[in-house]
């Protein structure tokens, strides 16, 4: 057994884990946080899908303790407070989940996407770019759709912001 | 249509748990007490059980309870069954072979599960089920179906010689043969439909939950119909009696076809949980989900289509080889009989059609209904050969399609259908406009000019959806109804609950069916909530398969409704003082047509409530139930036209354009119906290009994880364009047909038309993955 600490959506937690422990169990069965989902067993669906320290991860391919010391946020800190997430927003507006399962999954790839892209998506880069995400219901047509909507609206939200501060 | 009402683009009321992380699955619940279990699972595709020794493994930490099938059986558990009886052609019932939930004396494929260990801990669990040590004493294997037929082959069952299940026919085969004989041509085929595994996104899981103060059994299980688990388990595999048995499936990840079946480990962790004491949780990981879900497709076929000289159908002749895997799954005699060769005359007047087919048992996993269920295995028959046809014919694929059209509704086909309506040329029309079919040409040459090939196919679907009038499954072998049943509550305030024997996982229920009572009433559809998935709240029903939800499942909703109108009229004209006949109730408002007189929506309902003042004799409460049986199937219809880019140094396809151009009837959330048409679309160009289910000759599967099995990802998939047209549907009350699994339905062949088209050969395998291109492209070559 093993001590973890870490920061998840913005509280700090600690407590026990067995050292072969995944992040994505401890998120899951310690922290009681089960918007993330195990859907495979290679590190290849996507499903488990977290930020650690600001970047997407596959929180099946990493053992809680080597998160220790990490800030984390799931899919359940994404939102602020009651207003969607813009990702989240673009999901639901654009049909871009059916059974939910890879949703959580789906949503935080994408947000690290749009983050990693301020130039702004394609259609093109959104499709290479899930290539470790699958869904089984939606085609993907309006996932992409989403993706796409999301990262226009929250690049007019920036420049907003941007002349604000100007 | 009002902003909520039928026809409206609704965003889902149920995303917002979906997207914030708050959905909850089997694996989310949580018991008090509750441990977890690994099942033990056979290595070998088949091989006799000598020796079960599991001291060991009682032994290890956090274990609780080791248990084998000697004790499942011993505490009178039954056997799994096939509930669709089929008879083959001389008359005798089929070979069903037992299927233990825990296999005793053999197992017959790589996965069959053996023992169940419980522990404190997931781990714990997996730990101790490899320390349970198993003697085996290993058999020869047969995993082909048409292999397993041979006379020598390894035998799967006793009970099924050569390892025919049946030997089933339809339709009229000295006409056929006749037929076949006068014809000025004949296209002649074979054709195999390739394994797939379904791979809804969430794992099957069970959690099972024995109450011993009550005497009660809980199951949280994956399932698209729980009412059909909790009969099939208390009446057959006497887990508890009914009324001691709930089962629940709460938030399901998908299913497509694989979690109707009740399986093994729902049956053995509701009986674990009995014998351990504690509530025992499963969840299946990727490989076992390979492993034991139930695949689909796998045919073999030789086809025989006869043309008069004016390229008209004059007979169609069917042999096909089914593989049913190891042991025969909940439906899966009528997959490759009923829901296949009843489908055989597609969109065409065909005057004569027989077909013949044998199912077979090979050491595979069982095979049942995967998204269509029998109908892709026909449209794809039926549309590689038109399309073959149309080649040999030396005329377009559209006209020869276009000139075998029916036309006169309705149609009586030769297997058993009756179309009642459909409007195919409207489609055909509307898929190649959308195309741009008649400017391929010009494409082809700028392609060729690149380097490339490019090669366009079509597919014109038919399937029957809306499963189905009870008696009519019945007098063909079904062990239950297809009904469905509704519950509308109208609460005191005016707000309703709809109970609903429909269960979604994925196709947004409890969307399109506030909007059905939105239209009805006006009652935003906030106020209107679905419960469904529980069979303590909802009464009997039968789920969610066969794109039956909405032809079968709203209309006894709608029937509910129905009821519900007929008694707030009442109730509004005698407070009104009016003529029931006059009373209309529109946007929240219940009224007395052509007078200013009007109540509130609530009003009716709390006077319904309080009973203070209602018609003599009228009982208080607003509250009805119906059961719906259909009246017929319903006929879905399309035309699907794919375009393809081949690298010929690689034998990369690319998909540059996929048309989709759909007959649903009437359309509730059109919205969702595009959804449910590109994902099935999603599936049948997987099936085409990059999925199948491999197994080497010894049995094991070879494509047993998402690093060796090939699914679809985004980058594999185009934009689709779809469209629809609406020829309402006569046999409902809705006019809905059904719009599910279409797209898993229409996309192969026409992915699979537009790749050989592209290199100007008849026939290549699925899925057409770079390899098999690449080798098709230098196989033609040499020719």
């Amino acid at each position: 057994m093993s001590d973890v600490s870490f920061v998840v959506n913005g509280k700090r937690v600690s407590g026990a884990a067995e050292d072969r422990t995944l992040l994505v169990h401890f998120l899951r069965e310690n922290l009681g946080l089960t918007g993330t989902h195990v859907g495979c067993d290679t590190s290849q669906c996507g499903a488990c899908v977290v930020h650690v320290d600001g970047k997407a991860v596959k929180s099946c391919s990493m053992l809680a303790v080597q998160a220790s010391g990490s800030t984390v946020v799931t899919i359940e800190g994404l939102a602020n407070g009651a207003d969607l997430h813009p990702v989240q927003a673009a999901f639901k507006e654009h049909h871009g989940l059916q059974c939910g399962f890879c949703t959580p999954g789906m949503i935080m790839t994408a947000t690290d996407m749009i983050a990693r892209h301020p130039e702004g998506l394609d259609e093109a880069t959104v499709r290479t770019e899930l290539e470790g995400n699958i869904c089984r219901c939606t085609g993907y047509h309006n996932i992409v759709k989403a993706i796409l909507a999301a990262s226009k609206t929250m690049a007019k939200a920036s420049k907003g912001r941007a002349k604000q501060a100007a | 249509m009002g902003i909520e009402g039928i026809g409206a683009r609704v965003a889902r009321k149920e995303d917002k748990r979906f997207i914030t992380g708050a959905g909850r699955y089997v694996d989310d619940m949580v018991v008090p007490g509750m441990k977890h279990a690994a099942f033990v699972r056979s290595p070998h595709a088949h091989a006799q059980i000598k020796k079960i020794d599991v001291k060991k493994a009682q032994g290890m930490p956090g274990v609780i309870g080791v248990l084998t099938g000697k004790e499942l059986k011993a505490d009178g558990i039954g056997n799994l069954i096939c509930g669709w009886m089929i008879h083959s052609k001389d008359g005798s019932p089929m070979k069903m072979g037992a299927w233990s939930p825990l296999a005793v004396d053999k197992v017959r494929y790589v996965g069959d599960a053996i023992v169940i260990v419980v522990a404190e801990t997931k781990g714990q669990a997996r730990d101790a089920a490899e320390a349970v040590e198993i003697t085996y004493k290993e058999l020869k294997t047969v995993v082909d179906a048409t292999k397993a037929l041979q006379k020598g082959a390894p035998q799967v069952h006793a009970e099924a010689e050569d390892n025919l299940i049946f030997d089933w026919e339809i339709g009229d085969a000295k006409a056929t043969d006749a037929a076949i004989k006068a014809a000025a041509h004949v296209t002649r085929m074979k054709i195999v439909n390739n394994r797939l595994v379904p791979n809804a996104m969430e794992p099957r899981a069970a959690l099972g939950h024995y109450d011993k103060a009550e005497d009660h059994y809980t199951c949280w299980t994956t399932s698209q119909n729980p009412h059909l688990a909790r009969l099939v388990m208390s009446a057959f595999y006497n887990v508890a009696p009914e009324n001691k048995l709930r089962v629940i499936a709460p938030d399901v990840g998908g299913g497509f076809g694989s979690k109707i079946y009740i399986y093994p480990e729902e049956i053995v962790c509701l009986w674990a949980s009995k014998k351990t004491g504690v509530p025992v949780k499963w969840v299946a990981d990727r490989t076992e989900s390979f492993l034991t879900d139930a695949h689909g497709r796998d045919h073999v076929s030789t086809v025989e289509m006869a043309f008069d000289k004016n390229n008209k159908i004059t007979g169609f002749k069917v042999d096909t080889i089914a593989n049913l895997g190891a042991y025969m799954s909940l439906f899966s005699s009528c997959v490759p009989t009923y829901l296949y060769a009843t489908l055989l005359s597609g969109q065409y007047n065909i005057p004569t059609i027989h077909a013949n087919v044998r199912t077979v048992y090979t050491n595979t996993a069982p095979v049942d209904a995967y998204r269509g269920a029998g109908r892709p295995e026909a449209t794809y028959l039926l549309e590689r050969t038109m399309e073959a046809a149309a080649r040999e014919l030396r005329v377009s694929p559209a006209e020869l399609r276009r000139t075998n059209f029916i036309t006169s509704f309705p149609h009586q086909t030769p297997v058993i259908l009756n179309y009642d309506a459909g409007d195919y040329a409207a489609s055909l029309d509307a898929a190649t406009k959308a195309s741009d079919y008649a400017g391929f040409a010009k494409r082809k040459a700028a392609a060729a000019k690149q380097g490339k090939l490019r090669g366009i196919g079509m597919s014109c679907y038919i399937e029957a959806c809306g499963l189905a009038p009870s008696s009519a499954v019945g007098s063909l072998g079904a062990g239950v109804g297809l009904w469905e049943s509704a519950e509308v509550r109208v609460n005191a305030v005016g707000t309703i609950e709809v109970l609903t024997g429909s269960h979604s996982h994925g196709q947004g229920h409890e969307t399109t069916f506030a909007q059905l009572v939105n239209q009805r009433f006006g009652v935003p559809i906030d106020s209107v909530s679905i419960v469904h998935g529980d069979t303590d709240k909802v009464q009997m029903g039968m789920g969610t398969y066969g794109s039956r939800s909405g032809a079968v499942g709203m209309s006894a909703i709608s029937k509910a409704l129905d009821k519900v109108e007929a008694k707030a009229k009442k109730i509004a004209a005698h407070l009104l003082e009016a003529d029931e006949g006059d009373i209309v109730i529109e946007n929240g408002e219940v009224k007395v047509a052509g007078t200013d007189k009007s109540l509130p929506w609530f009003q009716v309902a709390l006077a319904a409530y309080t009973a203070h003042n209602l018609p003599a004799g009228m009982e208080p409460g607003l509250k009805e139930t119906a059961f719906y049986d259909p009246a017929n199937f319903t006929f879905p219809a399309g035309c699907y036209i794919c375009e393809v880019e081949i690298d010929p140094e690689t034998g990369t396809t690319e998909i540059v354009q996929f048309v989709a151009a759909d007959d649903f009837g009437n359309i509730i959330n059109p919205m969702i119906v595009e959804g449910q048409v590109h994902g099935g679309i999603a599936q049948g160009i997987g099936q085409a290009l990059l999925e199948g289910a491999h197994y080497d000759a010894s049995g094991q599967l070879l494509t047993a994880s998402y690093m060796d099995y090939t699914m679809p990802r985004a980058g594999d998939l185009p934009s689709f364009k779809v469209s629809t047209s609406n020829t309402p549907c006569p046999s409902n009350p809705l006019g809905i047909k059904g719009c599910g699994e279409a797209g898993a339905i229409g996309s192969p062949p026409a992915v699979i038309n537009a790749i050989t088209d592209a290199i100007g050969i008849t026939d290549i395998a699925m899925p057409a993955s770079p390899s098999t291109v690449w080798a098709a492209i230098r196989a033609a070559k040499k020719h």
